[in-house]
């Protein structure tokens, strides 16, 4: 899996948490999910488990604490899909 | 003397009414809202009928923000946020806005957290998956949730209360801001309740024998407050919200007034005296109502409706008895007194606030709810005050100032006394 196509999925997984539409549809690998998406800090959690469900991974609290930005976030996703490939 | 406290906005999710108009509709017009909840036969419940609002979470899109709203499963705060923003917006307040409101608070109370949300919460733990519930489970469970989320939404920085006193909790929570503004400590506070019986909840009270178990296959005909067949209560869900502030704020923004809270009195009986855990001392209530009266500055003959605790069990007629006292007025003498319980059932902590808004629209409406089911009325009330004082149709007529009281289990009391503004 590419990480253009993790960037296009983790778009759905954001939506239910931002307001801010037109940013989500114009994120890139920098965007951060607290300051530039207003997502609530509370939510990341939220959004860990929906990845996890998404792509059948489980995602452990170290690598969870780096996924507060996009970059970080496929990051994340593409090495557990690889471990557990 | 304190300030004078105002009416400005009212907010329902009642069973018979999800909204004003159609709430007003069904008291003029003696609508019940109860219904047979097939699960409840499934259960092998004695009582299978409930007040159920037509309400789901769908309903608040442009309530609260979306991403809110989405993993919102707490059905009793969703009709909290229902009604408390109607009234909100009744009020002639934006629901939307930044700013901080230092002056409005919120009292807003209920029985229990939402336990649909408590068992998917203890299914998930007991199944060793406590990792998926999430971030939103917390907010929904404490009792506080409902006025999180009402006083998150609006900016209100005033007291923020979650109050909890069963039966008596929305009279409670009217009275309580009523106080704080009184007092100068709030210019204006959004009050009211809400509750949400689902099976568990209602299955403890099935159990306790206090429901309507004789009527199952006729609901509307179900719930018979002072009627010589009442056979107990039938539970309900709903909310009610009533936004009150200082005379002077209120004429200050040129705000509809529908009405004043003249005074306003909660008590406990002390489980003393006759009061126990389920039933109310009679020296308690009396005590509560009449400081609620003293509150007013009025007399028992000043009053000229009730609208009773009333629930439909043995406790109907020992209640009048203690109006007749606490007014010092009996037999024809005695004023109207109706039972909203009648049209929607018990809806516990969602009773008093609930019925205040009923009790707002009969003084703006200038009439006086029928008393559905009330075809045989019990002869010890007659009695006492007389059949025509229990309207079984609806009354148009001249309402000035309307006591409104609920007794709850721990014999906690709340007494309001609402009237016309002048």
């Amino acid at each position: 899996m590419d990480r253009q196509t993790v960037l296009t999925e983790l778009k759905r997984v954001l939506a239910p948490y931002t307001e801010d539409k037109e940013k989500l549809n114009n994120i890139t690998e920098d965007t951060d999910l607290l300051r530039d998406l207003q997502i609530n800090s509370a939510n990341l959690v939220d959004i860990i488990i929906d990845a996890e469900s998404q792509y059948n991974i489980e995602i452990d609290n170290d690598s969870a604490e780096k996924m507060t930005n996009v970059g970080n976030s496929i990051d994340v996703i593409l090495s557990k899909i690889n471990q557990s490939a | 003397m304190g300030k004078r406290v105002v009416i400005t906005g009212i907010g329902v999710i009642s069973p018979n009414g999800s909204n004003i108009p159609d709430f007003l509709h069904s008291l003029q017009h003696g609508v019940s809202g109860i219904k047979f909840i097939p699960q409840y036969e499934e259960f092998h419940f004695n009582c299978q009928v409930a007040g159920s609002p037509n309400f789901n979470l769908e309903m608040l899109h442009g309530y609260i923000s979306e991403t809110s709203l989405y993993g919102l499963k707490g059905k009793g705060i969703g009709f909290g946020i229902k009604a408390a923003l109607d009234a909100w917006t009744d009020a002639g307040n934006e629901i939307a806005g930044q700013e901080t409101l230092w002056d409005t608070g919120c009292v807003f109370g209920s029985s229990v957290a939402d336990t649909d949300v408590i068992k998917n919460a203890i299914s998930k733990v007991d199944a060793k998956e406590s990792k998926k519930l999430g971030s939103r489970v917390v907010e929904q469970i404490m009792n506080s949730g409902v006025t999180a989320y009402i006083s998150g939404r609006l900016g209100l920085a005033n007291k923020v209360i979650s109050n909890s006193s069963a039966c008596a909790t929305g009279t409670q929570a009217i009275v309580m801001g009523y106080e704080y503004i009184k007092h100068g400590m709030a210019k204006r506070m959004l009050v009211g309740s809400s509750e949400f019986v689902d099976a568990y909840v209602f299955g403890a009270f099935d159990s306790m024998r206090v429901l309507s178990r004789k009527f199952n296959d006729q609901p509307e005909k179900a719930s018979r407050p002072m009627s010589m067949t009442a056979g107990g209560f039938i539970p309900g869900s709903g909310a009610g919200a009533l936004v009150i502030e200082e005379l002077d704020y209120a004429l200050a923004r040129g705000a509809k007034i529908y009405g004043e809270i003249l005074g306003g009195n909660h008590n406990s009986g002390g489980q003393r005296s006759g009061g126990t855990m389920t039933a109310p001392s009679g020296p308690g209530v009396i005590r509560c109502i009449q400081d609620a009266l003293a509150d007013a500055n009025i007399s028992g003959n000043d009053v000229d409706l009730i609208s009773g605790h009333l629930t439909a069990t043995v406790a109907d007629k020992f209640e009048v008895e203690n109006w007749t006292k606490a007014l010092g007025r009996k037999g024809e003498d005695f004023p109207q007194i109706n039972s909203l319980k009648s049209m929607i059932g018990h809806c516990l902590s969602a009773a008093g606030s609930i019925e205040t808004v009923a009790s707002v629209l009969q003084l703006e409406h200038q009439f006086v709810h029928p008393n559905i089911n009330l075809e045989d009325p019990n002869p010890e009330i007659i009695d006492l005050i007389s059949k025509k004082n229990l309207p079984v149709s609806m009354v148009s007529r001249e309402v000035n100032v309307i006591a409104k009281a609920n007794f709850g289990f721990g014999d906690i009391n709340a007494c309001l006394i609402i009237a016309k503004y002048r």
